[in-house]
């Protein structure tokens, strides 16, 4: 783990990774072994936007431990997370399980009880800690958090600015281990492509060091080469490239399927009715259970898997519904 | 008489807030139907900035949004800019106002989401800030909208997640804030402002049918009364169908 702001610390470690152009395309498996116990690790998307489900499976299927784990808005897949008991700590702004479905159980249970800490930040600081490292710099200044009590929680600081005079606050860079990522497409070097929100995908990649991507479609390096200009994180910086299709399911990849809120109701209803244990269950039977991602898929079936396809192609049109 | 529920009103009451022409940074549930509603109504060129990272939304009836980064919000938007970059605009100066509810307010305007009890060891663990603190912090003038009930407007939040006018008077500045104020708290039971000196939360306007003693018995604080307190109109039959046609399965009106 670097510490926070170790810009120092963080170019090293840059320098011991190969960086040059090559075939890094693998399975999710092999690309998870780049993971250890105990890694900071920043997760792509933003809530139900591209979570990098696959790669998270992954991850609880391996057993990973004592992990820290980083992401500005925390939906479902970090209740799996904290029930699978692989996170001593959240970076976050937010965590829930959506709006309609009222506060985290298991969000509640493991922090009240002071089993796994929440570190919370403002969305931008969290923002501002990925361009910081993305910059390659110690910190960097902003108008937020200012006055509020967030202040206490994490590692701010206040500074007297040396042209104005006005105190502003400051928020460390925050350099992942590892980050975790779902994109639209890429070829087998690493380059990416995104649709739609960008989120902060693009810093984190950059801040981290060492970075795994899920792509929709792995494509030719001709057609990123045709329209360089949507490429978004460079392959210099991806260590492993993993072909997932649906790759964010239950989430939504904008303009290739909708988040499936029935399929999360029906999550929600559960856990009213046997709390944590219906995690526990859930657990078994989407991230432990199925040996492979489509076997994952099948739970879901062909058409509920077409239905949320339907529903993003009429969302992303751009003619009136 | 037209009969509508607390939050059709609450809905109603922020929409009449805002002036066509300006930038409203909104919330999902009660307050992206409050920008939805003022657009259809007597505001048509308001622009609406959401969090997850959209400029210029519209929302389609029947389909609307659970977060606030997800293609249902994206749908004829007319920007995706990163998260972290639609935060920018906002600390550039580009956001009016904004929309925010809590599960505690205080005196000054403070609001909290974060926790109940103490932050290392809370007795409820609620979801954070999100946004909100630097929708606080970075929009020109926030607008609280929220039930009245006595366990949520209290003497003092536990936990400062979005600034207010923190402990009263200039300590808002004083901490470092060049931007940004609390103008207005919306309730089911009336308008209130902040006294200009003292920054404590002031009684300006009624909901039709409710009493100043209404307000008291669900107020934790003593709040100071404006003189003469005035009536708001009641939400009319227009605002209420649109409203209703918006959220038709009433997943966020109740």
């Amino acid at each position: 783990m670097i510490k926070p702001g170790d810009f120092v610390e963080a170019r090293r470690r840059l320098a011991a990774k190969p960086k040059g152009h090559r075939d890094k395309l693998m399975d999710a498996a092999e690309a998870v072994r780049l993971v250890c116990d105990g890694d900071v690790i920043a997760v792509g998307g933003c809530c139900f936007s591209r979570p990098p489900m696959l790669l998270i499976r992954e991850i609880l299927r391996q057993g990973r431990r004592d992990l820290t784990i980083v992401r500005n808005l925390m939906a479902q897949e970090m209740e799996l997370f904290l029930v699978a008991g692989a996170v001593r700590t959240l970076v976050a702004s937010w965590m829930g399980p959506g709006l309609p479905w009222g506060l985290s159980r298991p969000l509640r249970h493991y922090v009240e009880s002071g089993e796994v800490r929440f570190e919370e930040w403002s969305h931008l600081a969290i923002g501002l800690r990925f361009r910081a490292a993305a910059m390659g710099m110690p910190f960097l200044p902003t108008e937020s958090m200012l006055g509020s009590d967030l202040m206490g929680v994490g590692s701010a600081r206040t500074m007297t600015c040396p042209y104005t005079g006005e105190t502003l606050c400051l928020v460390p860079a925050l350099f992942p281990d590892v980050a975790i990522l779902h994109v639209h497409r890429a070829d087998r070097y690493g380059n990416c492509q995104i649709d739609g929100y960008p989120h902060m995908d693009a810093d984190i990649a950059s801040a981290a060091t060492t970075v795994l991507v899920t792509a929709e479609e792995i494509v030719d390096e001709d057609l990123i080469k045709r329209q360089p200009d949507r490429t978004v994180i460079p392959d210099l910086v991806v260590d492993a490239v993993v072909h997932a299709p649906f790759g964010a399911f239950p989430g939504e990849c904008y303009g290739l399927y909708e988040t499936d809120f029935s399929h999360l109701d029906a999550y929600a209803a559960a856990q009213d009715e046997k709390g944590l244990d219906a995690v526990r269950e859930y657990l078994d039977r989407y991230v432990y259970g199925p040996p492979t991602h489509q076997a994952y898929l099948d739970l879901f079936g062909p058409e509920a898997l077409a239905r949320q396809q339907r529903a993003a192609r009429e969302l992303v049109g751009g003619d009136p519904l | 008489m037209t009969t509508y529920t607390a939050s059709e009103l609450l809905c109603v009451m922020a929409a009449r807030r805002l002036a066509d022409g300006m930038t409203v940074f909104a919330g999902v549930g009660l307050p992206l139907l409050s920008v939805v509603l003022a657009k259809r109504t007597h505001a048509p060129r308001l622009t609406m900035v959401v969090e997850g990272g959209v400029i210029g939304c519209e929302v389609v009836p029947g389909r609307l949004p659970i977060s606030t980064n997800e293609m249902r919000l994206a749908h004829r938007a007319t920007m995706l800019p990163g998260i972290t970059d639609l935060f920018l605009l906002a600390q550039r100066g580009y956001i009016d106002v904004a929309f925010m509810g809590g599960a505690q307010i205080d005196q000054h305007g403070n609001v909290n989401t974060s926790v109940i009890g103490h932050y290392d060891h809370p007795r409820v663990r609620l979801p954070g800030s999100g946004g909100a603190n630097d929708i606080a912090s970075l929009c020109s003038e926030l607008v609280i909208v929220t039930m009245h009930e006595k366990r949520r407007f209290v003497p003092r939040v536990d936990f400062v997640t979005s600034p207010g006018f923190l402990d009263g008077g200039d300590a808002r500045r004083r901490a470092g804030l060049c931007f940004g104020t609390v103008s207005q708290v919306i309730t089911n039971l009336g308008l209130f402002g902040f006294d200009d000196a003292s920054r404590a939360m002031r009684l300006d306007a009624l909901h039709p049918g409710v009493t100043i003693d209404d307000v008291r018995a669900q107020t934790g604080f003593e709040v100071l009364i404006a003189d003469p307190v005035a009536v708001t109109a009641p939400p009319t039959d227009t605002e209420l169908a649109i409203l209703r046609s918006l959220d038709a399965d009433r997943r966020f009106l109740g």
